[in-house]
């Protein structure tokens, strides 16, 4: 009865890291459909770090600009002071389980840091730097 | 067996009954005139219908304060959501599905098809075509924050702007606007002479 117990709160404690995995792998066989190879998390990191100058105000941008560097940490929204909460899995565990946000933010993130959307081997390599943390 | 098939039924016929009714108020009020009600106790309803899209409240509301929809006209609305890859400087864009639904929401309860008060207000303090794409761009916003010094706003860093109503509107969030619910981080409750 007791291991029966612990069988089940260690199965609902897992949820989130198997919707984190399969989200993810979900995305990954994706990209490699449209062209991208294998992914590497050091890529996804040079990148993530990575200045981009805003065509219109000249300002500098980075993923960082709004997540902060310590992505254990809350970030916040370099205009609108928005509360954003950690983008590492390990603190965070809602992060990167859902296909749907996960593509939604990369299309309006990519747009506004890069000035264009991210292709499909810098999403992969996002993701593999992103989902180790 | 039999009792239960009466309950059912005599719930059927009592929510048919009931939908019948509020659509017969509703058909006024689509119209701006306000409903029966509404009229009978010689004005509007207080401050500005509440959100209750749930889609509305995720995707827009993550991000900022959820503006009610009665607080721009639909021709507002419209061209917000025209324009969603320049969100005031930021990228917004949502997928077609997610847009489509909320959209149809903003324009379904914009202010022109409502009569809660603030609507009706705002309504009235714009000129039959403009479509301003801030809330705080409306001449009713304009007069009522007149009287505020950049230290309450702009430079207090609890508020920031304009656009943060939920910062000094306590119940900004239950589409409620009144004064006396006014609290001004730094500063207090929002005494009018």
């Amino acid at each position: 009865m007791n291991i029966r117990l612990i069988g089940v709160t260690a199965l609902l404690f897992a949820v989130p890291f198997f919707a984190q995995a399969s989200a993810v792998s979900e995305l990954e066989a994706k990209y490699q459909s449209q062209g991208a190879g294998s992914f590497s998390a050091a890529a996804g990191e040079a990148l993530w770090t990575k200045e981009f100058v805003d065509a219109k105000s000249g300002n500098k941008r980075s993923c960082p600009t709004c997540h902060t560097a310590d992505l254990t940490k809350e970030g916040k929204h370099a205009r609108t002071g928005k509360v954003i909460k950690p983008m590492a899995p390990s603190i965070n565990p809602q992060r990167l389980t859902e296909v749907k946000k996960i593509k939604k933010w990369f299309v309006r993130n990519c747009k506004w840091t890069l000035g264009r959307e991210c292709t499909a081997q810098e999403k992969g390599d996002l993701l593999a730097f992103l989902k180790a943390l | 067996m039999k009792r239960k098939l009466l309950t059912v039924s005599l719930l059927v016929l009592s929510t048919a009954m009931l939908g019948m009714s509020s659509a017969a108020f509703c058909a006024e009020t689509d119209q701006g005139k306000g409903g029966f009600l509404s009229r009978w106790f010689g004005g509007s309803k207080p401050g500005v219908a509440p959100v209750e899209n749930p889609q509305y409240l995720e995707e827009c509301g993550s991000c900022h304060f959820p503006y009610q929809p009665g607080l721009l006209p639909a021709r507002s609305w419209t061209k917000v959501m025209a324009t969603l890859d320049n969100h005031f400087g930021e990228n917004a864009e949502l997928p077609a599905e997610d847009a489509n639904i909320i959209k149809d929401y903003l324009l379904k309860n914009s202010a022109d098809g409502s009569n809660y008060k603030r609507s009706v207000k705002i309504m009235k303090s714009l000129r039959a075509n403009d479509a301003p794409l801030r809330v705080s761009e409306t001449p009713y916003f304009l007069k009522k924050h007149d009287e505020l010094t950049p230290k309450m706003v702009l430079n207090n860093p609890k508020v920031g702007s304009f656009s943060n109503c939920s910062a000094c509107h306590t119940q900004a969030a239950k589409g409620s606007f009144s004064e006396k619910e006014i609290l001004i981080p730094n500063f207090g409750a929002w005494e009018d002479d």
